[in-house]
């Protein structure tokens, strides 16, 4: 990409809320039943229903604004957005539009790794309610389209941004924090793949230091992240070439294609963007009281950016640590019950000062290094986990109290998540990784080691660290792991300097 | 105010009605009469009076998150045009 140019991206989400029944009917939101099967009158929009609005689908929205600090609106209103197709029975979508149920909120996103990592607040303009609508099936019939109803009034948040975001990675970062923040509030299951978290990018470039924002091109329906950063990068790239090749761009709505990696127009529909809004008759407005609000709030978890902050004062944590702990809310309660965990085990030596920030290190590292690698490596969730809270903090303990060495930690872990035990105590006993302290047993091994490894020994004396190491490892491995190299080191050089 | 012939075809587009060219001036007629209306009442001081979304004074009584509906497929597809796999049939609608 040229530099002279400045990419604008504003976002808008839809997030499908995770009630179980529909936004204005009793029919059932579960997903994957037979065709209409869950297509009540209501959302089949026969003469004479009325919608009455859902109360866990407002409770939802509420717990969204406090979780972004914005304005619970205490007076909403719903509105009808007319348009025509098949999927859409009643003629018109019910939607908020002019008072939406919140308004405003900030977003604080993380951008880029390590040295080049930044952080950014977005600052959000308002999430509405609204009804989804049901699916067209094009395929199937000669002539004609088969029509389900069963989304039809599935309740939807639309969440959008202000045009705050400057490349595909802002983008990207900030539609993986809001996925994470509507799990994490537990307002949306975030399943990208059945369409319960989808997304709308707004895009348009400018010269640097423009004031007027370029015409934008609105990228439809990104149901991944990484079509996502194609789409953008695609589209932003399409957008300069035409400028600079003296065209000017047309407002549109495009689709990104996954197999050619490139955003096409869609044929636009004649008068498709003029809906006539109105407040909807059938619905009085939605009033939201402090009280409610403040029943919500106590309600709500400990927010992800919270916690960061506690996890860094309370266990000194570093910021890339304190993210990847709480990267989910299943992570972070991962590390926190094994740190409790850990507390409940008797005489665990916690050392002479802040015993919580030693453990917490400890846990921290397992948690990060261990835990999270192995989820990678077979693609499973934190609540998938092959190895428990529990079970880690039992093999914990055991390094703690030097029973085993840190290497057999390592295989007491795998055995664990391999399930070929239930507890690290097993596995230690049975597979006989308890670590030998008896200077006795091990002084043999080391003596038999010298011997074997004179030009080490003549290397060692000569002032080489490393010939050094390569002792305590041959007495390690010599001690099948089972000595502990602190006690190696200590015995091995007595012995050499003697 | 008025409206000119050219916006009552936008407007019966949009609502998808048909018009015949002696409906479309009898339409822009009682249209007018409408926004004439419209011009009156705006003619209304209004000031400090808060905008009403609804003519009632009252707020939306919200229900309970329960599922209520049991499936009724069969008898909602035996009164609609054509059905078939559990589908609504309609008229081929992809562009």
């Amino acid at each position: 990409m040229r530099s002279d140019w400045e990419v604008v991206i504003g976002l808008e989400t839809h997030a499908q809320l995770n009630t179980v029944s529909k936004i204005f009917s009793g029919a059932s939101t579960a997903f994957g039943a037979a065709p209409n099967e869950q297509a009540c009158g209501v959302d089949i929009a026969l003469p004479g229903v009325l919608p009455v609005l859902n109360q866990g689908a407002v409770a939802r929205a509420i717990r969204f604004g406090l979780a972004i600090g914005a304005e619970i609106a205490p007076r909403s209103v719903f509105a009808r957005k007319n348009y025509f197709y098949p999927d859409l029975p009643k003629g018109y979508q019910i939607s908020q539009y002019e008072l939406p149920v919140v308004v405003g909120g900030t977003l604080t996103i993380q951008v880029g790794e390590g040295d080049k990592a930044y952080s950014k607040t977005v600052q959000l303009t308002r999430a509405h309610l609204e009804e989804d609508a049901g699916k067209s099936l094009h395929e199937d019939f000669q002539g004609q389209s088969g029509i389900d109803l069963n989304r039809a009034g599935t309740p939807l948040l639309e969440i959008v941004t202000e045009p705050d975001m400057r490349s595909s990675a802002e983008a990207v970062a900030y539609a993986k924090a809001l996925h994470s923040l509507v799990q994490w509030i537990d307002i949306c299951d975030g399943n990208m793949q059945e369409g319960s978290f989808r997304c709308d990018a707004n895009v348009s470039v400018r010269k640097k230091g423009a004031e007027k924002l370029g015409t934008r091109r609105e990228i439809k329906n990104l149901n991944s992240f990484r079509f996502m950063q194609q789409a953008i990068d695609y589209e932003v790239q399409w957008q300069i070439e035409q400028l600079e090749d003296g065209h000017a761009i047309q407002q549109a709505t495009v689709l990104f294609d996954p197999d050619t990696g490139e955003t096409r127009s869609m044929r636009s529909k004649e008068d498709a963007h003029d809906y006539r809004y109105f407040p909807d008759p059938d619905l009085l407005p939605l009033a939201i009281s402090a009280e409610w609000i403040d029943r919500v709030k106590s309600e709500m978890p400990e927010l992800p950016e919270e916690k960061r902050r506690r996890y860094r004062s309370e266990y000194s944590m570093v910021a890339q640590d304190a993210l990847a702990l709480t990267s989910s809310l299943g992570m972070s309660r991962y590390f926190e019950n094994t740190l409790a965990a850990l507390r409940e085990i008797p005489g665990i030596p916690y050392g002479t000062q802040a015993p919580d920030v030693a453990n917490a290190k400890h846990v921290q590292n397992w948690v990060i290094n261990n835990i999270a690698s192995s989820l990678n490596k077979e693609q499973l969730e934190i609540e998938d986990s092959k190895v428990s809270s529990a079970q880690l903090a039992g093999l914990l303990a055991r390094v703690f109290d030097n029973t085993i060495s840190s290497n057999a930690a390592k295989k007491v872990f795998d055995a664990l998540w391999n399930g070929e035990g239930n507890d690290a105590d097993s596995i230690i006993e049975t597979q006989g990784l308890k670590q030998v302290t008896d200077a006795s047993a091990i002084e043999p091994i080391i003596d038999e080691v010298i011997a074997a490894n004179a030009k080490n020994v003549e290397e060692y004396r000569a002032g080489k660290e490393k010939a050094f190491n390569a002792l305590v490892g041959q007495v390690m491995k010599a001690s099948k792991g089972k000595a502990s190299p602190a006690q190696v080191n200590e015995l091995l050089k007595k012995k050499l300097d003697a | 105010m008025s409206l000119s012939l050219e916006e009552v075809g936008r407007i019966a587009r949009l609502a998808r009605i048909e018009l015949t060219p002696q409906d479309a001036e009898a339409t822009q007629a009682k249209l007018s009469g409408i926004f004439g209306l419209i011009e009156q009442m705006q003619a209304v001081d209004t000031t400090g009076i808060a905008p009403m979304s609804h003519p009632q004074d009252l707020v939306q009584r919200l229900r309970t998150d329960e599922v209520t509906e049991t499936n009724q497929r069969e008898a909602f597809q035996a009164v609609a045009p054509e059905a078939e796999r559990g589908l609504y049939l309609v008229p081929k609608v992809i562009e």
